[in-house]
């Protein structure tokens, strides 16, 4: 069954306290190197027949995410 | 351990593997079984095999070995809790010990269930899912009862609050009963936050639910009435907590290590909710004639405990479980902890109404098996029989230890450890400072760090949560009757005497009940101790328990029923024995209640209460010298009857505008929380050993404030309560000083900084602030 | 005038709602969500709660509902609606509202008694209030930091969309201490602080919420 990925993240202008969390751990465990982490979300989805892009990006922008605050970025089998 | 049952049991997915049938462990008497693995001695496993007169299939295997283990069938410690049994019937006991919660009739037809559980092993293993998972069994316990579940509280402990274990422990912790009790949508109306050494390793979290009902709305948990359908329903069985109940309570860690740490449950609050609502419709439209909450030890509990109190005969078909992991053996899905889950007994007629509830709440329901006659249990794996048992020999006629006890060696030395040799303060500065010193101690520090990430106003009925020493909630809008809970516990008492220790703790829950003006009327208790197999831990198990029994006695009040949590050790150090006892009050109007802080200046401030020098166990011993020894203070619980009903009757007729109990910090920690409640100071004056009135943890005070204080000395004096003037209420505002003459001026500014930095120092400032406009430039729309 | 209260799976203030409903003298009437009759209510109330259990973002599947389609069909018609808490998220997600509901700065749940002024005393839910006056409700949520991109919150604080801010501390982290907005009609309200639990003396810590519920009597009756 064809898998289709979407992962939803904040758009850039939004900040992300749980995404600082994380580069605030990495700091103290000593990984100096990573200048930003954002946070987001991965969805697996597995549909019958042929994924249609256009009803699954419809899908990630009307229900997955928020578009006031998210982007979304859609992985399809054939990408 | 599962992996031993894998290897022998088959599921789907497994077909190269053979089903252990009634009729396989028949013909093949000589297989050897795992039960060792399992946590059966063997001779235990020869009276299973004696009880069912072959070797028991895998799957009867699975269930005997969970249900007898130490959790399940409280094998070591029921000789003792019969005493709980033993006390004088109370009128006000509805049902009592041996159903999911005690019953009580608080008046106006109104009933009251109300339960502590443990959560400890698995909160120490995963906080977040451990505490959540334990908010979500004790809700499922009162449900089942057929009561509306109405508030929770949380009784926590950790090791020492700077270890860097508690640093991982406790937010989670937190975070975890604030995450599920919150998405449940039940106020948490208060609990405790101790720290000890003790209980590195061994954190203890105890979750206490109420709820309420009509009289007539009582649920019992059996299967009666053949042909009747059992019901399984809520979420989907997983291979959570395989074999958790069995392992985690009957070994401690350093034996189990981390390679056989079973796998964590995980809690889904939204379907609790869910099942909340569900069941509530269905106790509504009578739908039901037995029911039980699926918790440790999972269906293997739930059928064997519903067949046994019923008429004992019961058939399941398991292999109509919906399952979340297809590859679940039989004997995995028996022993499955899956949360969320509950077992209903149906008539035939009433099942198309039931499921039509659980559909319109999106609640998963599936027909299992229904009630036989006989007294069996059976289960059936696609028609083959897996399991065909004696269900009270699987639920209430396991083993039954009369271990041997042992008063712990070094408890004479302890005991001749007496406090009084320590260097007391003597100058003011040295007064100043010990006060300050116990205030901001992680254990008489402020706790919004915690209450803040809890939800207390939901459901609209919460009249006091923490800080206030008890938790009230109105179950009544029309008539304002309520009910007040207070939890309460202390291992360094119960350390240096287990028997007075908890009975201290009873008075100290008693006490906190009593000052908000109810009257108490039940107790409950959660006994968390080390390994039952230690004589000297089984003595102070034993002697708690009688303890316990006496002062309830003594008080008239019943034992609704409780929980037991043993292994509580690391290697060979137990905690200190740990009875957390709640107290459940009534109040005919909640409007009379009374709080705890100070809010008006001109009040008249007076200590009910006799003080002696009385410092074993205390908290100044224990954070100004690090000091556990002596004895505790001493009992006495017609005082505390007296209190009691002296508050009870000041609070009705309105006579005191607040009130708050003496314990843990003495003098010294209950005016600095009255002070800083409503950030109104008082100037005082203390007869006699300035030390001795602040630090002393004589039992059966309590502080109020009035301004009527001739009718609440006459009062008082009535019932033999003696009373002493400690001065006036203050001022507010910024210059607002707690002054006590000859000791100490300390400005509630100061007392405020040291006594609530204390936890967001050593867990984390939550920063406030990200996002937000500074001061003075925000605009105006 | 009959006030609704729509009840989701999830959700947890909805009886705290019709109590205050109650208590500012309109008849509640309570709501399911998989119906799709709002029952000739004069007025809507979302409650607080965890619809969904928030699984997806807080407020996000309750959106989806076909009762909250019927409520944004008749709020662009001028009925008047209170998004609280939860209420709140399911407008902003419904599109009713602009902005949306984040997870608290701080990452904490978090209860308190907060003081809040009204900025907006001419929407439906608010004209019983003074322009700038302090009243202190409860706050409680996980994810109640109110964002938008700093081109909307102009477009919003330009067209006096913010109802509340959050007075002497921001308990969430929400951008311009918004604690809540109204849309452009004055007729929509939502916001994070919950005003159902401060209109009883015995068990909020004020009554200073009372005036939501009694606002919309008359919003209701003038309109």
């Amino acid at each position: 069954m064809p898998r289709v990925v979407v992962d939803v993240v904040l758009k850039p202008e939004i900040s992300d306290p749980q995404g600082q969390a994380v580069l605030g751990a990495l700091g103290r465990l000593g990984h100096d190197g990573v200048r930003s982490v954002r946070q987001g979300k991965h969805f697996v989805l597995e549909v019958d027949g042929t994924p249609d892009r256009a009803e699954l990006q419809q899908i990630a922008e009307t229900l997955l995410a928020n578009p006031v605050i998210e982007d979304v970025e859609l992985r399809l089998p054939t990408d | 351990m599962t992996q031993g049952l894998s290897d022998l049991d088959t599921g789907p997915g497994r077909l190269q593997n053979r089903l252990d049938t009634v009729e396989l462990a028949a013909s093949t008497p000589d297989d050897e079984q795992p039960y060792a693995e399992l946590g059966l001695k063997s001779d235990e496993y020869a009276r299973i095999r004696d009880i069912l007169g072959r070797r028991p299939t895998t799957a009867e295997l699975a269930m005997y070995s969970v249900m007898w283990s130490e959790h399940c069938s409280y094998k070591s410690s029921k000789v003792h809790l019969r005493r709980f049994g033993d006390l004088p019937r109370s009128a006000a006991l509805l049902v009592g010990i041996g159903e999911n919660a005690g019953v009580v009739d608080v008046g106006d037809g109104y009933a009251v269930t109300f339960k502590v559980e443990s959560h400890n092993h698995p909160s120490y293993v995963e906080p977040y899912q451990g505490a959540a998972t334990g908010v979500g069994g004790i809700v499922r316990d009162i449900l089942t009862m057929g009561a509306r579940p109405v508030a929770v509280m949380d009784s926590l402990r950790f090791g020492r609050a700077d270890a860097p274990d508690t640093a991982r422990v406790l937010p989670g912790v937190v975070a975890g009963v604030g995450g599920y009790g919150n998405c449940l949508g039940l106020p948490n109306i208060g609990g405790e936050l101790l720290f000890d050494a003790c209980y590195a390793g061994n954190p203890l979290v105890n979750a206490l639910c109420v709820g309420v009902m009509k009289h007539e709305d009582v649920r019992l948990a059996k299967a009666e009435g053949v042909g009747n359908r059992v019901i399984l329903f809520g979420a989907r069985t997983g291979g959570d907590g395989i074999g958790g109940v069995s392992v985690l309570a009957s070994e401690t860690f350093e034996a189990e290590g981390p390679a056989k740490r079973p796998s964590v449950q995980v809690g889904d609050p939204f379907t609790e909710k869910l099942l909340i609502e569900a069941c509530l419709e269905i106790f509504a439209a009578d739908l039901v004639t037995g029911i039980q909450d699926l918790g440790g030890a999972g269906l293997s509990c739930a059928t064997s405990e519903l067949a046994s109190a019923g008429t004992g005969g019961m058939h399941i078909d398991l292999d109509t479980v919906p399952l979340r992991d297809s590859t679940l053996t039989p004997a995995e899905i028996l022993m499955s902890e899956s949360q969320e889950r509950m077992c209903a007994i149906v008539e035939p007629d009433k099942v198309d109404a039931f499921l039509a509830v659980c559909r319109r709440w999106d609640v998963l329901a599936t027909v299992i098996g229904e009630v036989t006659d006989g007294d069996r249990l059976t289960v059936d794996w696609h028609g083959e029989r897996i399991v065909d048992v004696p269900p009270r020999t699987v639920a209430h006629e396991g083993p039954v230890y009369d271990r041997p006890m042992r008063r712990p060696a070094d408890l004479d030395d302890l005991q001749a450890d007496d406090p009084a040799a320590l260097p007391r303060p003597t100058t003011p500065e040295e007064l100043a400072a010990h006060w300050l010193a116990v205030l901001s101690s992680p254990d008489g520090a402020d706790k919004t760090w915690v209450t803040e990430q809890y939800d207390r106003y939901v459901r609209g009925n919460t009249v006091a949560a923490g800080p206030d020493d008890a938790g009230v909630v109105r179950i009544d809008e029309e008539t304002s009757r309520g009910i007040a809970l207070s939890l309460d516990g202390n291992g360094r008492y119960a350390r240096l005497d287990p028997y007075t220790g908890t009975q201290l703790n009873l008075a100290e829950a008693y006490r906190n009940v009593a000052v908000s003006g109810a009257r108490p009327l039940a107790v409950t208790n959660c006994l968390n101790f080390g390994s039952p197999e230690e004589p000297e831990v089984m003595w102070q198990f034993a002697e708690a328990v009688r303890g316990l029994a006496d002062a309830c006695r003594d008080l008239g009040l019943p034992v609704t029923g409780g929980n037991v949590s043993l292994y509580n050790q690391t290697g060979d150090v137990a905690i200190n024995p740990t009875p957390v006892i709640g107290v459940l009050g009534v109040h005919e109007d909640v409007r009379t209640r009374v709080s705890t802080g100070w809010r008006t200046a001109g009040e008249t401030v007076l200590l009910l209460g006799v003080t002696r020098p009385e410092f074993g166990g205390s908290a100044w011993a224990s954070v100004v010298h690090g000091h556990l020894g002596g004895r505790p203070p001493a009992v006495d619980l017609e005082a505390e009857r007296s209190l009691g009903q002296v508050l009870a009757a000041l609070g009705r007729e309105g006579l005191v505008t607040s009130a708050h109990d003496l314990a843990d910090g003495g003098l010294a920690q209950a005016l600095a929380e009255s002070a800083l409640r409503h950030g109104v100071g008082a100037r005082l004056r203390l007869d006699g050993d300035p030390f001795t009135a602040l630090f002393s943890e004589s039992t059966a005070r309590a502080v109020v404030t009035t301004t009527d204080p001739e009718a609440v000395r006459a009062t008082a004096e009535w019932a033999g309560v003696l009373v002493t003037e400690l001065g006036t209420t203050g001022g507010g505002g910024p210059d607002a000083v707690l002054a006590v003459e000859g000791v100490a001026e300390l400005p509630l500014a100061g007392l405020r900084a040291a006594w609530g930095a204390t936890l967001p120092a050593l867990f984390g400032t939550p920063e406030a602030t990200v996002g937000s406009v500074p001061a003075g430039t925000v605009p105006t729309s | 005038m009959r006030i609704g209260v729509i009840t989701f799976p999830g959700s947890l203030d909805d009886v705290d709602a019709v109590r205050a409903v109650r208590l500012a003298g309109a008849e509640p009437v309570a709501l399911w969500h998989a119906s799709h009759d709002l029952e000739d209510v004069d007025a809507v109330v979302l409650p607080g709660g965890f619809s969904y259990g928030d699984y997806l973002r807080a407020g996000a599947i309750a959106a989806r509902a076909p009762l909250v389609q019927d409520v944004v069909d008749r709020a662009r018609s001028g009925m008047p609606v209170l998004g609280i808490c939860n209420g709140f998220q399911v407008l902003c997600e419904a599109g009713l509202l602009p902005g949306a509901l984040t997870r608290n700065g701080h990452l904490h749940f978090r209860n308190r008694d907060q003081a809040l002024r009204i900025q907006r005393a001419d929407t439906a839910w608010t004209q019983d209030y003074e322009a700038g006056q302090r009243i202190v409700v409860p706050v409680k949520n996980g994810e109640g930091r109110y964002v938008a991109a700093p081109a909307d919150l102009d477009r919003i604080e330009g067209e006096g969309r913010v109802a509340v801010r959050y007075l002497e501390g921001n308990p969430n982290g929400s951008m311009r201490d918004i604690a809540g907005v109204t849309s452009e009609n004055g007729r929509v309200v939502g916001l994070m602080p919950h005003p159902e639990h401060a209109v009883e003396d015995l068990t909020g810590p004020s009554t200073d919420g009372l005036g939501f519920f009694t606002s919309v009597l008359k919003a209701v009756v003038s309109a």
